[in-house]
């Protein structure tokens, strides 16, 4: 079985938003700092650092997770969403990001990436949730402008427009 | 901050985790979700000299009911037993509890085998499994042991493994019929780590309630079925046996009457849901 030598860079291939991607990296890089400073996708926002806050979340296959709580090294061969794989055709904003607009669901905008790309895993999970069950969805998310209510209402009023064109 | 500098080794079986722990003993640590290691290694707190990643070993994230056990491998997520469409009849007890951990982009990556390996005394999964008289299952280069949840638990943080051991699984016993399960958690906002935890077990003899977030480790005591005063004399009895200590988020008497007052409630719960499973 291969070990990766810590003082050496190993190459890393994956999948960024439906381009492929590499780079060098040192196994004790995080996840979030090789998107950041070695593929140049500063969307993901970097807080605490320990999984707390939310900042980084990421999709990793689809799945929502912590960037800060995963290696470079790890993603090797995956598939890796970021908020700058959300806007809709020709770099418009997605149904998410507009709803958000519309609601004043950001102000500063630090913790928006990560709250968007666990929303977008959510609401593919939970088509029909109510306002209890979003904001336990959001309690993985600090943000410290908009008191939430605005975000919650941005959720919903997604959810809603998505199961009526289902429904259309 | 950032992790200090570590070798990194993939192992997608047990036999290629079990041969780096032979070879390093305490230098060597096991990655699977990372959800508690990660931020271990961010704030420095461990350096181990390698890390071996059994995140992506398929045979690892087995789940399977083996005769009356639910069998959960080292790398199986928490969200993967928490979308089990038949969890609340096999394990009511996880389906009340595992909502409670942390949130799901955590539980999506963290594994129930990480938890217990952590043996954080305040978490949700060794508490299930010493409520329910799980299991661990350890294997080393030489052997395989199993070892149940009462003497797997330490002391903070600390458990029966020794460095040689991968945890290879756990194994939660199936819920009876008959069996009734209650759980309730204290923190201060959804998600944190629980101030105190309780978990109730009763049968038509029995009720065993758990209590986690008090003592430095989960701590299970099993009671005759008792009500009223009798039932509030054993809970206030329990409480002030946890040696609870005061702390700037919680002092001691609040734990204290949080046992009392969560172990009512999740002894009625269990009652109450005898027979329902």
């Amino acid at each position: 079985m291969t070990i990766l030598s810590r003082d050496e860079t190993h190459e890393v291939r994956l999948t960024l938003n439906g381009r492929a991607r590499s780079g060098r990296v040192q196994p004790r890089l995080l996840l979030s700092d090789f998107l950041r400073h070695h593929l140049g996708a500063t969307g993901t926002h970097v807080g605490c650092e320990h999984g707390v806050c939310g900042a980084c979340t990421v999709q990793i296959g689809g799945v929502a997770q912590r960037a800060c709580l995963m290696l470079a090294v790890q993603v090797d061969g995956c598939e890796v969403r970021t908020v700058e794989g959300l806007s809709g055709a020709e770099g418009l904003l997605g149904d998410l990001q507009s709803a958000f607009r519309r609601h004043h669901a950001l102000q500063c905008g630090f913790c928006t990436a990560g709250i968007l790309m666990s929303c977008a895993d959510w609401l593919d999970r939970v088509a029909d949730p109510t306002d209890e069950q979003v904001r336990q969805m959001l309690s993985g998310h600090l943000c410290r402008c908009t008191g939430y209510t605005p975000i919650v209402a941005a959720v919903m009023d997604v959810a809603r427009r998505r199961r009526e064109s289902a429904h259309a | 901050m950032k992790p200090a500098a570590f070798d990194y080794q993939r192992a997608d079986t047990a036999e290629a985790a079990v041969a780096a722990l032979n070879e390093l003993g305490e230098d060597a640590r096991i990655l699977a979700g990372g959800q508690s290691l990660m931020a271990v290694l961010n704030m420095r707190l461990a350096q181990p000299q390698r890390l071996v990643d059994i995140s992506r070993s398929a045979s690892l994230a087995e789940v399977r009911i083996d005769d009356h056990w639910l069998h959960i491998g080292a790398a199986a997520t928490q969200a993967s037993i928490e979308r089990r469409p038949r969890l609340a009849h096999e394990l009511p007890l996880l389906a009340l509890a595992l909502p409670h951990i942390s949130h799901f982009q955590i539980r999506n990556r963290g594994t129930v085998v990480g938890s217990i390996a952590h043996a954080d005394p305040s978490a949700e999964l060794p508490l299930c499994l010493l409520a329910l008289e799980g299991e661990v299952v350890l294997r080393s280069a030489k052997r395989r042991r199993v070892v149940k949840a009462a003497e797997f638990f330490t002391g903070m943080l600390m458990t029966a493994r020794t460095p040689a051991e991968l945890i290879e699984a756990v194994r939660f016993p199936l819920a009876e019929r008959g069996t009734g399960h209650g759980f309730e958690e204290f923190s201060i906002r959804h998600g944190d780590f629980a101030i105190c935890a309780v978990a109730a077990v009763a049968d038509a003899h029995r009720v065993r309630i758990a209590v986690g977030g008090v003592a430095d480790r989960p701590v299970a005591r099993d009671f005759p079925v008792l009500a009223g005063s009798a039932l509030d004399d054993a809970l206030n009895e329990l409480a002030w046996s946890l040696d609870a200590r005061d702390e700037p988020q919680a002092s001691a008497a609040l734990r204290r009457q949080l046992v009392r007052r969560l172990g009512r409630l999740a002894t009625d719960q269990a009652l109450q849901s005898r027979g329902v499973s």
